[in-house]
């Protein structure tokens, strides 16, 4: 299982926009690496993250092979409401990882 | 407070002017802010897993079933290496606790569980001088480590010295030499894209210079470390760092 760093502030004003920063191990093995035996390593990269508030989209990336190990992704949004940030991964075996932080608006 | 805080540093500097940089001192602003910033750290996630190991039952104990909280082990980095019947590397003390203690198998040198368990030992020092152990055994093992520092290898005909004593802060293609201080092992390395032991590093700088790396554990990395660490005594660790 991928172990994550989440950076979100715990209360915000609201309307403000804030920063929220994510970490996620992984190998982002681009496909393109011979290994030991000259053979190339298959590809294995997380391709998709998506940042949900309160159940709905508010950031999406689409990450490529050369994206490096343990991809570290900042972006911003606005305090609406307090609640709940989903933040999901996912890679080409398909496994998704989900991490949740809560946000109390003020 | 900054000026009370400027005052205080002033005090407490010594008499001569110390002159050494860590590589924290000489790298890019973003990666220093990196490294600073413990959601940023990538450093971090090994650290994490090392909390995790510390209390996993191995060969039917943990590390915490016999040395308590983590943060019992404050301090024990930065006096590594040691001296126990023969010169032992950090890494070296964890698996004999594991061979004779824990009745577990050792691990091998650079797997992400040997990183992990020596990251978060020495994260328990971050920001604690690097304080050399006192024992008598270890003026041998320095003096080696010195004499290996100085002596001219590998195909390119280059000692350690060359670099890292005398052009240090120049440019060597597009890196900056850095003074060479281990202050911040195991480091997460940008180009390893991973984090990487002390040893990992000093073979690295071996196959620059096309020499044949010493073997990982070998006395001679563990001499080299010892010189290194009392090299950069009263210096502050930095565990995990961030290097470029
Ligand atoms: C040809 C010059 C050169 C030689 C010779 C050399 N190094 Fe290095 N060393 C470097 C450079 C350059 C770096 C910085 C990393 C990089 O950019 O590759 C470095 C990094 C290091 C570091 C890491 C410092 C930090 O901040 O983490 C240590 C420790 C070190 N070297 C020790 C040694 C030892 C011990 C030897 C001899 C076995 C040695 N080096 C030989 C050029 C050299
Ligand atoms: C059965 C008890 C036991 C277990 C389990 C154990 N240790 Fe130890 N550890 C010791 C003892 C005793 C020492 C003192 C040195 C010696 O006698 O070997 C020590 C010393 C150390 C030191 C050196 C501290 C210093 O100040 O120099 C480190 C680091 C360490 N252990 C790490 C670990 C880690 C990591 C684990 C788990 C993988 C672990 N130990 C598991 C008993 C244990």
């Amino acid at each position: 299982m991928p172990r994550t760093l989440i950076n979100v502030p715990q209360s915000v004003p609201r309307g403000t926009v804030f920063e929220i920063k994510t970490l996620v191990s992984h190998p982002m093995e681009t496909g393109f690496r011979p290994d030991e035996s000259g053979r190339l390593r298959p590809r294995d990269i997380i391709h998709t993250f998506v940042c949900t508030y309160n159940g709905e989209e508010v950031f999406r990336a689409e990450l490529f092979p050369a994206i490096a190990a343990n991809p570290f992704l900042s972006f911003t949004a606005v305090a609406t409401e307090s609640g709940e940030l989903a933040f999901h991964w996912t890679d080409d075996h398909g496994a998704i990882h989900t991490e949740t932080a809560r946000i109390t608006v003020t | 407070m900054r000026r009370l805080a400027l005052a205080l540093a002033l005090v407490v500097l010594p008499a001569e002017a110390d002159d050494r940089r860590s590589g924290f001192d000489v790298m890019g602003p973003d990666t220093q802010a990196m490294q600073q910033d413990d959601t940023a750290n990538p450093g971090i996630l090994w650290v994490r897993d090392g909390e995790a190991l510390w209390t996993r039952a191995d060969g039917g104990k943990s590390c915490a079933a016999c040395h308590g909280a983590v943060e019992s082990m404050r301090g024990a980095a930065a006096r590594y290496p040691v001296f126990d019947g023969a010169p032992l590397s950090l890494e070296q003390r964890i698996n004999r606790c594991r061979t004779t203690h824990q009745g577990a198998t050792p691990l091998a040198y650079e797997s992400q569980e040997l990183l992990a368990l020596t990251a978060v030992v020495a994260h328990q020092s971050r920001g604690l001088p690097i304080t050399p152990d006192a024992d008598p055994h270890l003026g041998a093992v320095r003096a080696e480590g010195e004499r290996l520092f100085r002596q001219r290898q590998g195909q390119l005909d280059l000692a350690c010295s060359q670099c890292h004593d005398d052009n240090a802060g120049k440019r060597l293609a597009g890196n900056l030499i850095p003074q060479g201080h281990p202050t911040g092992y195991p480091v997460y390395r940008l180009e390893w894209q991973g984090m990487g032991s002390l040893q990992r590093r000093l073979r690295n700088c071996q196959g620059a210079v096309r020499a044949e790396p010493y073997a990982y554990g070998s006395a001679e990395l563990v001499a080299l470390e010892a010189y290194l660490m009392a090299r950069a005594g009263g210096m502050p660790l930095e565990t995990p760092a961030v290097r470029p």
